[in-house]
């Protein structure tokens, strides 16, 4: 595309591009006003702080609990991967390995937990939850926090299950491996690249998940971005510069994995999940 | 290395029967396989051969009848209960071990000792002649080598019975015949039992002690090589063995016990398999029994001809519309008409079926 | 070795009777062993997701108040309390406008962004606002819209305007938070589904003769379509249920009442689960009627495979 471009197609991409970078420029800005506050000591009516200081972190960590908040988290996002991993992997080789009636019905049922937003299934889910004395436990979070991961596990390895030749499965049965043998020796080693990429987006969706957490989780078993709702929504009650700082370390928490995870996945696999899955 | 567990006398497949759907894939199948046997399953794509390995394999089920090992039933029992090797099409090795692990897979599944299962590989690396690519993943391998890692795969777990999905049709024509040889050879060596199933007719010739023709999911003929290509018993047998000239006519007996159909007045005179005089008839004739005579009965045009070598090969349109193929010593030009002749030792008269 | 002598008496059952044993028979259909596999998920979504919706909207029909104003109690007090029922309205006002710019952004962009041979940077950029998620993304425009933030100091700078305007606790701040946080992600959705249609689509157009604009309305729009619909509804059903942000950003008790807060109050301040239920089925009723409204006018559009010959 090297040949002469009319001006009002060069105007038209200028001004896209311009779109684009005016909103980068926004979120970076916002998320930098964040970093720059935590490390900040007096921010009043200019463009940068009187001067630095890391004390707000040490501060946050012991106002808000932070250790205790970050070990919660950690068990919570830990035990929904293990799960996920646990339900979700021979769920998607079932369904893409086999065809049967009622197939369609099983898809749409795994898929309408992953597209409904946890806030509409969240309060009659945390009812059910407080109902049956899982309520505001721990165990009660992991629950809460499986619903909709479960069926993302299954729907992304559904594809990465289907690429596998279906001879290669054969010729291991052929050699005397039985279901388990399958699993462990050949699909196991061989679908470990997909695994762990959706486990990841796994951990990643769950750090970040507020509504369903929120809705089930105690005061003893808040993961990080609870904790973080109700100290912003606090505000005034502790210092600002506090609060950024626990924005920050939930910020560097879920950045980290995101960076872990975007080596195994691409960006787009984050939310265009289950693009084909619905062609099923 | 010998077959000497697990032997067995025979192989029966009995009225096996695969439905896909409305599609009888196989129908009412039944063959018996003697032990140490070479059996090639010979047929056009779509005839229910790979049904028929796939069947034997377990990796499909049967919609009726029973396949039986001596006295005892196999058909009811899961794949990896049967303890067949096989050697897929696209080799279908297991990407992620390299080749020991794959040659040994199978006898890992089956408890075999340590020490056991090394020098089973050694002896399997050793028949192949692979034996300094053992650490190698299988993606490192070229096509042939792959091939020679899926036979040792098969064989390690020294089974009754190796079962073979086209192995060779992914290689090119050379890597094609030295695998044709080294299958032979390995054979021979170890005398398994061998299910070969293939649509290519040198390879059906060259390899098996019997063939056995499929079409629409249905035995048509089993014979020895030579039965085969000398005396197929049916029309469409006869084509897929290499016959490409049909020609279609009413057979009348000849005072020498011979047969002959009448094509433009003048009769071709043949051998004469399943025919009566007086019926609808079909002659069969190869190409390269076909040729130029001055004696020949059968008038047809030239369309096209090429030079292959020794020999021209040729298309020529008989007055009746029908293309025939045949040989000639001698160049032919397009538009010259010819005077076709065969030998009627090599000329085949069947009746005419339905079909 | 159960298995195999089972099996194995099956088999001379079967023999005689010439019926294959249940297992086979079932293995035709597609059962077996390996189908079984999905049943623990399956059962999961079951018990965790449809029977709590079960559960919900039964206990909607059980109000507190059903024996004076029947089992429709909930539904009648939402309907008739302005302060419950406006809250639908609060939502679509925010919802609405936000999925169409979102979605109206995304195209022009997305199209520019497939012919980038590294997008990857640009997208890694998007996907870290959808991970922050909503409460991060509240607190960080607290900071950054508030009277003293960066934004309104900039503009002050530049003389576009005389003092700071309010941006935060309104409507305004719920409306830009949902933009950050939506637009990221009905953008790398839009753009998998444009990058999805075969470039030598577009090729085969401009030899016919089509311009930029006649191959964008002819060929990319109507493929685009059916990705389009269902990329607007699933940033609808997000922005419909804004929660956070409506509560850190916006006039919780005011203009951005939303109806996931009616919800909240209702549930876990007024531990009224019956009344909560409520709300939350007429939530989900109307994400889905939109959701079918826009999926049933997709069958204008074409529907099939965008890629050429292989779909």
């Amino acid at each position: 595309m090297t040949q002469h471009q009319p001006a009002s197609e060069k105007l038209w991409s200028t001004v896209i591009w311009v779109l684009v970078i005016f909103f980068v420029i926004n979120l970076f800005a916002m998320i930098a006003s964040v970093v720059v506050s935590s490390f900040g000591t007096r921010w009043l009516g200019t463009w940068l702080p009187a001067g630095l200081t890391t004390r707000w972190y040490s501060s946050a960590w012991d106002e808000f609990q932070l250790g205790e908040v970050l070990i919660v988290t950690f068990q919570v996002v830990g035990a929904v991967v293990f799960f996920c991993g646990v339900l979700g992997v021979p769920a998607a080789y079932a369904l893409a390995r086999r065809d049967f009636p009622g197939k369609n019905i099983v898809m749409l049922l795994l898929l309408l937990p992953m597209m409904a937003p946890p806030i509409t299934f969240g309060i009659p889910l945390a009812t059910v939850l407080y109902q049956t004395g899982f309520g505001g436990t721990l165990s009660g979070v992991i629950l809460a926090n499986l619903v909709p991961t479960v069926p993302f596990v299954v729907l992304i390895m559904i594809p990465f299950i289907e690429q596998i030749d279906e001879r290669v499965e054969a010729a291991a049965r052929v050699f005397g491996a039985g279901t388990w043998s399958l699993f462990r020796y050949i699909l196991l080693p061989m679908l470990a690249p997909g695994i762990l990429a959706a486990l990841l987006l796994v951990l990643v969706r769950t750090i970040a998940m507020f509504e369903l957490t929120f809705f089930t989780a105690g005061p003893a078993n808040q993961t990080l971005v609870v904790a973080l709702y109700y100290a912003v929504n606090a505000a005034g009650v502790r210092a600002v510069q506090s609060i950024d700082a626990m924005a920050v370390v939930y910020m560097v928490t879920t950045l980290v994995w995101l960076l872990i995870a975007l080596r195994f996945v691409n960006p787009t696999q984050i939310v265009a999940r289950a693009k084909r899955s619905d062609a099923h | 290395m010998a077959i000497a567990s697990r032997e067995f006398n025979e192989l029966r497949l009995d009225e096996v029967s695969r439905k896909f759907g409305n599609l009888n894939a196989l129908n009412g199948v039944n063959l018996t396989i003697r032990r140490g046997e070479f059996i090639a399953l010979l047929g056009p794509s779509g005839c229910g051969k790979s049904t028929a390995l796939n069947c034997l394999a377990g990796l499909l089920q049967l919609t009726s009848g029973s396949i039986w090992l001596d006295d005892k039933r196999i058909d009811l029992l899961r794949p990896e209960e049967r303890s067949f090797g096989m050697v897929f099409q696209n080799y279908a090795l297991f990407p992620h071990m390299n080749v020991r692990k794959n040659i040994g897979f199978g006898l890992k599944m089956k408890g075999e000792t340590k020490a056991n299962t090394e020098r089973k590989i050694d002896e399997a690396l050793a028949l192949v002649r692979l034996g300094a690519q053992g650490e190698k993943l299988p993606g490192q391998l070229s096509g042939g080598q792959q091939q020679r890692v899926a036979i040792a795969r098969a064989i390690a777990i020294e089974p009754p019975l190796v079962l073979m999905d086209e192995p060779l049709s992914n290689l090119d024509a050379k890597l094609r015949l030295e695998m044709r040889a080294e299958i032979r050879r390995i054979h021979t060596m170890l005398g398994a039992t061998t299910i070969y199933v293939t649509h290519d007719q040198d390879e059906a010739l060259s390899l098996a002690d019997r063939i056995v023709v499929m079409s629409d999911g249905q035995v048509r003929q089993v014979g020895t090589p030579e039965e085969l290509y000398a005396r197929p018993s049916r029309a469409d047998v006869a084509e897929f063995m290499g016959y490409r000239n049909l020609i279609r006519a009413t057979a009348s007996a000849r005072p020498d016990g011979q047969m002959a159909i009448m094509v433009g007045g003048t009769p071709v005179t043949g051998h004469a398999i399943n025919v009566v005089a007086g019926a609808p008839a079909v002659a069969a004739i190869r190409p390269d029994d076909l040729s130029p005579h001055p004696e020949g009965a059968i008038i047809a045009t030239v369309e096209s001809a090429e030079y292959r070598g020794r020999d021209f090969y040729g298309i020529a349109k008989m007055e009746s519309g029908q293309e025939l193929y045949f040989r000639s010593e001698d160049k032919v030009s397009q538009g010259e008409t010819l005077k076709l002749g065969a030998d009627p030792r090599r000329v085949l008269i069947y009746a005419e079926t339905a079909a | 070795m159960n298995a195999l002598t089972d099996t194995f008496e099956d088999g001379r059952r079967a023999a005689s009777t010439q019926k294959r044993p249940l297992r086979m028979r079932l293995a035709q259909r597609g059962f077996d062993g390996v189908t079984l596999l999905m049943l623990p998920a399956v059962l999961f979504v079951i018990l965790l997701f449809v029977y709590p919706f079960m559960y919900g909207l039964f206990l909607s029909f059980e109000p507190k108040k059903m024996a004076t104003e029947g089992i429709f109690a909930n539904y009648i007090t939402f309907f008739n309390d302005p302060f419950l029922f406006d809250t639908i309205w609060k939502t679509l006002r925010l919802a609405v406008p936000v999925s169409i710019l979102n979605v109206a952004l995304s195209i022009p962009i997305a199209m520019r962004v497939r012919l980038m041979r590294r997008q990857r940077l640009l997208t890694t950029i998007l996907v870290i606002p959808i991970t922050l998620g909503t409460v991060l993304i509240a607190e960080g425009l607290l900071n950054y819209l508030g009277p003293q933030g960066w934004l309104n100091r900039t503009l002050i700078t530049f003389h576009l305007i005389d003092g700071p305007i309010r941006l935060v606790h309104n409507y305004a701040g719920v409306f830009l938070s949902l933009l950050i946080s939506g637009f990221p992600f009905t953008f790398l959705l839009t753009l998998s589904y444009v990058t999805g249609i075969d470039p030598s689509l577009e090729q085969a157009a401009s030899t016919l003769g089509a311009n930029a604009r006649a191959r964008f309305r002819y060929v990319i729009l109507p493929l685009l379509a059916q990705g389009l619909a269902i990329a607007f509804c699933l940033t609808f059903v997000q922005m419909f249920s804004v929660f956070p942000s409506a509560v850190l950003l916006g006039e919780p008790a005011g203009s951005t009442r939303v109806i996931s807060i009616a919800a909240y109050v209702a549930a876990f301040e007024e531990y009224d689960y019956s009344m909560a239920s409520a709300i939350a089925m007429i939530m989900g009723f109307v994400q889905l009627l939109i959701v079918v409204l826009i999926l049933a006018s997709r069958h204008i559009f074409y529907r099939g495979p965008a890629g050429g010959a292989k779909g």
